[in-house]
C-alpha cells in the first residue's frame, strides 16, 4: 500500500501525486519508471518516475486522464489515499555523461519525465538546451523546474497561446540549423512527436534518445507485451528500455500496437463514468 | 475420475475434473501393491513416501495420509493436479506393466483437498534460529525451499515481483488447470509457518542481490523461474493481435481478464485463434482461447503427433475441447491488415533425420505454403532466461544460455548465494523446481550450520 502524500493539479486532467514508495524512490535513477495497481479489480499502468522527494518518502508521478484507469485515479484517489500496488523501479536509467550540448524535448505530460534527464545532464555538466511544448498554454506543464535546469528554454504552444507558436520538432529543427555543434537530443512525449524530432536529427545523425510507453502487463520482461522493433530487431521496452536510439525505432509499428485496445478502452471508460469511483477499496496486499 | 464433461467446460473456467470421493479414493488405493522396494518414491523429485500414505488411504486414514505427503512436500494440492505422473511414479509403478497405474496424483490431489476441507491447518510455528534467508520469486522452487528452511528455523522472506505470490501458479497455469484458491490455501499456509512474503518487489531493481546480503540475509536463494518470452523472429510478429503465451495467459490467469470490464484488464480474442507450439503452455493457451470466447482455437506444431512435448492429459483434454491440430506446419511470417494481425503463413513441414534432441529434425517444403485466417495468434515457443540477476550480481556465473550455473544442490559460484529451477535448467516441470528448492533448502542448511 502506497499512501498519496499530494495531489495538485498542473492542468486539464494533467495531475501530479507524491506517492510514498521510500525504497522505490532511493533506487530509482531518472528514465526509470513504475507499475501501479490501483485496487483488487485494476489493470497494471506504467508511468515513469520524476523525481524522488525525500522529506515525504515519495516518488512524483504526473499522470494525464487519458483511459479509465487514469480517470479513475483522477477522480476516486485523494491526499491521504493508498494505491495498493506498486513495483519498481522499472527498465534502465537513462544514460548520463558529459556529451557537451543536449537538447532536451519535451511535450505534453512528457516534460514531468524529461525534468530529472535534464537535472542530471545538467548536473553532468552539459549545456542543456530544453525545448518544451502543449497544445495550449493550459496544457504546458514543469515550465519552472525545467527553467531551473536548462541553461536556455524554449517553449512552444501548438495554437501560439503561450510562447512561441509550432511544435517543439520545429524548434528543434532552428536549433539544428544553428552554427553549433549539438552532441545529442532527448525527446519525450507523444509518439508522434518523438517521431518528429528523430526526422529532424536522422540527417545529421545526432544521436537522439526517446522514452518509449507502450502497452505493458508486468512490467519486468515477462509478458512481451511491450516488444517494439528497433533496427529491425525486437526489444523490450520495460527491459531493454524504456529508452532506445530514436533512429532505429519503429514508430508507426508501435502506434499500431498503442491502437489494438483503443476499442476496449473507450467501452471500459464509458461503463465508468456510469459508476465512477464505486471500486475504490483501500485494499489488502 | 469424473471430470466436467466437454461441452460444458469451454465455456467456463472451472476446474476440469472433479476430484474423488472418500469412497473412491480407498477404492483406487486399495489397488496398491504395497510393493517391498517401491519404485515410485525414487520416480518423484521430493521423494514422497507414496506407498505409505496409499496405504493410509486405503485404510481410510486421510489425516495421516496428508501428513505422510507433507513430510517431503509442501505443495501437494499444486503436485496432484499439475505433476506429469505418467513420466514420474505413475510411470515406474509395478501396476503398471500389466494394468492401468495406481493414480497416485489423483490420491494426492484427494488427500490435500480432504485436508483443506476438514480445516486441519493447525501448524507450529518453528522457532527461529537467529538466521536469515531470502527468497527470490515466489514460484515452485521459492515456496517450496522457503516452507522448507522455516521448518529448519530460518527466518525466511520471499520476494515476488507480481502484486500476489506463486510465480507460474498465478500467472501461467490456468484456472480450469490449477485454481487460484488452491495457490492461495498453499501460500496462506507458508505464511502460518511464519514466512513473510513481500509482493512487488522486484529484486535486482529495487535491492540487488548483494544488498540483501549486505542487509542481514544470511543466505539468498535464486527462484526466478521462466524469463523472458522467445518469439520466432518471423515478420510482423509485432503486430497488435500476436500474444506471447505469457501474455495471454497473464491477462487471462492473474489480470482475469475473462471478467472485463468488471476487471480492468482487456483480452482480445478472433473466433479463430491460432496458437505456435506442443507443450502444455500451448495447450494452456490453445483450451484459454476456447474459454475467452474463440469458435476455433488451432494448435499449429512443427513436428507430428508423437513428438508433441506435452502432457498426455493435456493433449487429451484440448482434443476433447475440440482444439484442432495442425501438424507438420511452421509459421513463416504474421500478415497486416488495418495495422494488425489478419492471419498467419505457415509452411508444411516433413520429417528427417533425428537431431541433437533426439528428434526427428521437421524441415520445410518448398511450396507448400498456406494462410491460416485469424486477428489472434499465440506464441508458445518457450523462454529465454531472464538477465536481470546475473548482470546485476557480479560474480554470478551463467552459462552460455545465460541460465544461472550451479553444483547439484543449487550452489552457485558466488558465496551465500542459491539457485533452483527454470533459472538454473530452463522450461521444465513445477515438480522439478520444488526438487531443486529443496536440494538447494538442504545446501543451505548445511553451509549455514557448518559455518
Amino acid at each position: 500500500m502506497h499512501r498519496i502524500r499530494t495531489k495538485r493539479t498542473l492542468g486539464p486532467h494533467i495531475t501530479e501525486y507524491v506517492i510514498e514508495a521510500p525504497d522505490i524512490g532511493r533506487a530509482a535513477r531518472a528514465g526509470q519508471f513504475i507499475v501501479l495497481r490501483l485496487h483488487e479489480q485494476g489493470e497494471r499502468v506504467p508511468l515513469t518516475i520524476v523525481e524522488f522527494v525525500s522529506h515525504l518518502r515519495g516518488i512524483t508521478l504526473v499522470v494525464q486522464s487519458l483511459g479509465k484507469t487514469t480517470q479513475e485515479m483522477e477522480d476516486c484517489f485523494h491526499e491521504g489515499d493508498a494505491i495498493l500496488d506498486m513495483v519498481g523501479p522499472l527498465g534502465e536509467p537513462s544514460e548520463i555523461d558529459t556529451f557537451g550540448t543536449v537538447v532536451c524535448v519535451g511535450g505534453g505530460v512528457g516534460n514531468a519525465p524529461l525534468f530529472p534527464i535534464a537535472r542530471d545532464l545538467h548536473e553532468a555538466g552539459n549545456h542543456v538546451i530544453g525545448v518544451i511544448g502543449a497544445r495550449s498554454r493550459d496544457y504546458l506543464i514543469y515550465e519552472d523546474k525545467l527553467g531551473a535546469v536548462c541553461d536556455e528554454l524554449y517553449v512552444m504552444t501548438d495554437d501560439g497561446s503561450y510562447g512561441e507558436q509550432g511544435f517543439t520538432s520545429n524548434r528543434l529543427a532552428d536549433l539544428m540549423d544553428e552554427e553549433r555543434r549539438i552532441d545529442r537530443v532527448w525527446a519525450i512525449g507523444p509518439p508522434i512527436m518523438m517521431k518528429a524530432c528523430c526526422e529532424v536529427t536522422r540527417p545529421s545523425k545526432v544521436p537522439t534518445v526517446v522514452s518509449l510507453n507502450p502497452l505493458m502487463v508486468d512490467g519486468t520482461g515477462m509478458c512481451g507485451g511491450c516488444r517494439v522493433e528497433v533496427g529491425g530487431v525486437t526489444r523490450f521496452a520495460c527491459v531493454d528500455g524504456p529508452e532506445f536510439d530514436g533512429h532505429l525505432v519503429d514508430f508507426d509499428g508501435m502506434m499500431d500496437r498503442l491502437r489494438f485496445y483503443a476499442g476496449a478502452e473507450a467501452d471500459a471508460l464509458e461503463q465508468y463514468a456510469e459508476h465512477p469511483c464505486s471500486r475504490r477499496t483501500e485494499g489488502t496486499s | 475420475m469424473r471430470q466436467q464433461k466437454p461441452y460444458v467446460r469451454v465455456r467456463n473456467f472451472d476446474e476440469v475434473p472433479f476430484g474423488y470421493s472418500e469412497e473412491e479414493a480407498i477404492e483406487e488405493a486399495k489397488r496398491c501393491l504395497q510393493c517391498q522396494y517401491p519404485t515410485c518414491i525414487s520416480g518423484c523429485p521430493v521423494n514422497v513416501d507414496i506407498p505409505r500414505f496409499i496405504g493410509q488411504v486405503a485404510g481410510g486414514r486421510f489425516a495421516a495420509a496428508i501428513a505422510t505427503i507433507r513430510e517431503t512436500n509442501n505443495l501437494p494440492a499444486i503436485c496432484g493436479r499439475v505433476c506429469p505422473q505418467e513420466s514420474q511414479c505413475e510411470g515406474v509403478c509395478a501396476m503398471g506393466r500389466k494394468f492401468d497405474a495406481l493414480a497416485i496424483g489423483r490420491l494426492e490431489r484427494f488427500c490435500a483437498d480432504w485436508e483443506a476441507e476438514h480445516h486441519l491447518t493447525s501448524v507450529d510455528v518453528p522457532a527461529s534460529n537467529g538466521r536469515r534467508v531470502a527468497v527470490i520469486g515466489s514460484g515452485p522452487a521459492g515456496l517450496t525451499a522457503a516452507a522448507d528452511l522455516r521448518k529448519a528455523g530460518f527466518d525466511v522472506t520471499v520476494f515476488e515481483s507480481f502484486h500476489v505470490a506463486g510465480g507460474v501458479l498465478v500467472y501461467g497455469i490456468p484456472e480450469f488447470r490449477l485454481p487460484k484458491a488452491i495457490v492461495r490455501r498453499e501460500v496462506d499456509g507458508l505464511k502460518r509457518l511464519g514466512v513473510t512474503i513481500e509482493p512487488n518487489r522486484l529484486i535486482g531493481r529495487v535491492f540487488t542481490v548483494d544488498d540483501l546480503l549486505e542487509r542481514g540475509f544470511d543466505a539468498v536463494f535464486v527462484g526466478t523461474g521462466a524469463g523472458l518470452p522467445r518469439f520466432l523472429k518471423l515478420p510482423g510478429e509485432s503486430l497488435g493481435g500476436v500474444y506471447s503465451a505469457n501474455e495471454f495467459l497473464t491477462r487471462t490467469n492473474l489480470m482475469r481478464a475473462y471478467r472485463f470490464p468488471e476487471h480492468d484488464t482487456p483480452i482480445r480474442v478472433s473466433e479463430r485463434v491460432v496458437t505456435i507450439g506442443g507443450g502444455n503452455v500451448a495447450m494452456d493457451a490453445a483450451r484459454t482461447a476456447l474459454r475467452l470466447g474463440a469458435k476455433n482455437s488451432v494448435v499449429v506444431y512443427r513436428r507430428s503427433v508423437e513428438e508433441l512435448p506435452a502432457r498426455a492429459e493435456e493433449i487429451e483434454h484440448a482434443q476433447e475441447e475440440g482444439v484442432f491440430f495442425q501438424l507438420l506446419a511452421n509459421p513463416v511470417r504474421f500478415l497486416e491488415e488495418d495495422g494488425e494481425l489478419c492471419g498467419v503463413e505457415c509452411i508444411e513441414m516433413k520429417l528427417g533425420e533425428p537431431d541433437a534432441s533426439g528428434r526427428r529434425r521437421p524441415i520445410p517444403i518448398e511450396g507448400t505454403e498456406f494462410v491460416i485466417e485469424t486477428r489472434t495468434a499465440v506464441v508458445a515457443v518457450g523462454n529465454e532466461a531472464h538477465p536481470l540477476i546475473p548482470k546485476t550480481t557480479p560474480g554470478l556465473r551463467v552459462d552460455s544460455w545465460g541460465h544461472i550455473t550451479t553444483d547439484d544442490d543449487g550452489r552457485t559460484s558466488q558465496p551465500r548465494v542459491y539457485a533452483g529451477g527454470d533459472i538454473v535448467t530452463g522450461a521444465a516441470t513445477v515438480i522439478e523446481a520444488m526438487g531443486a528448492g529443496k536440494r538447494a533448502a538442504a545446501a543451505i542448511l548445511a553451509d549455514l550450520d557448518g559455518g
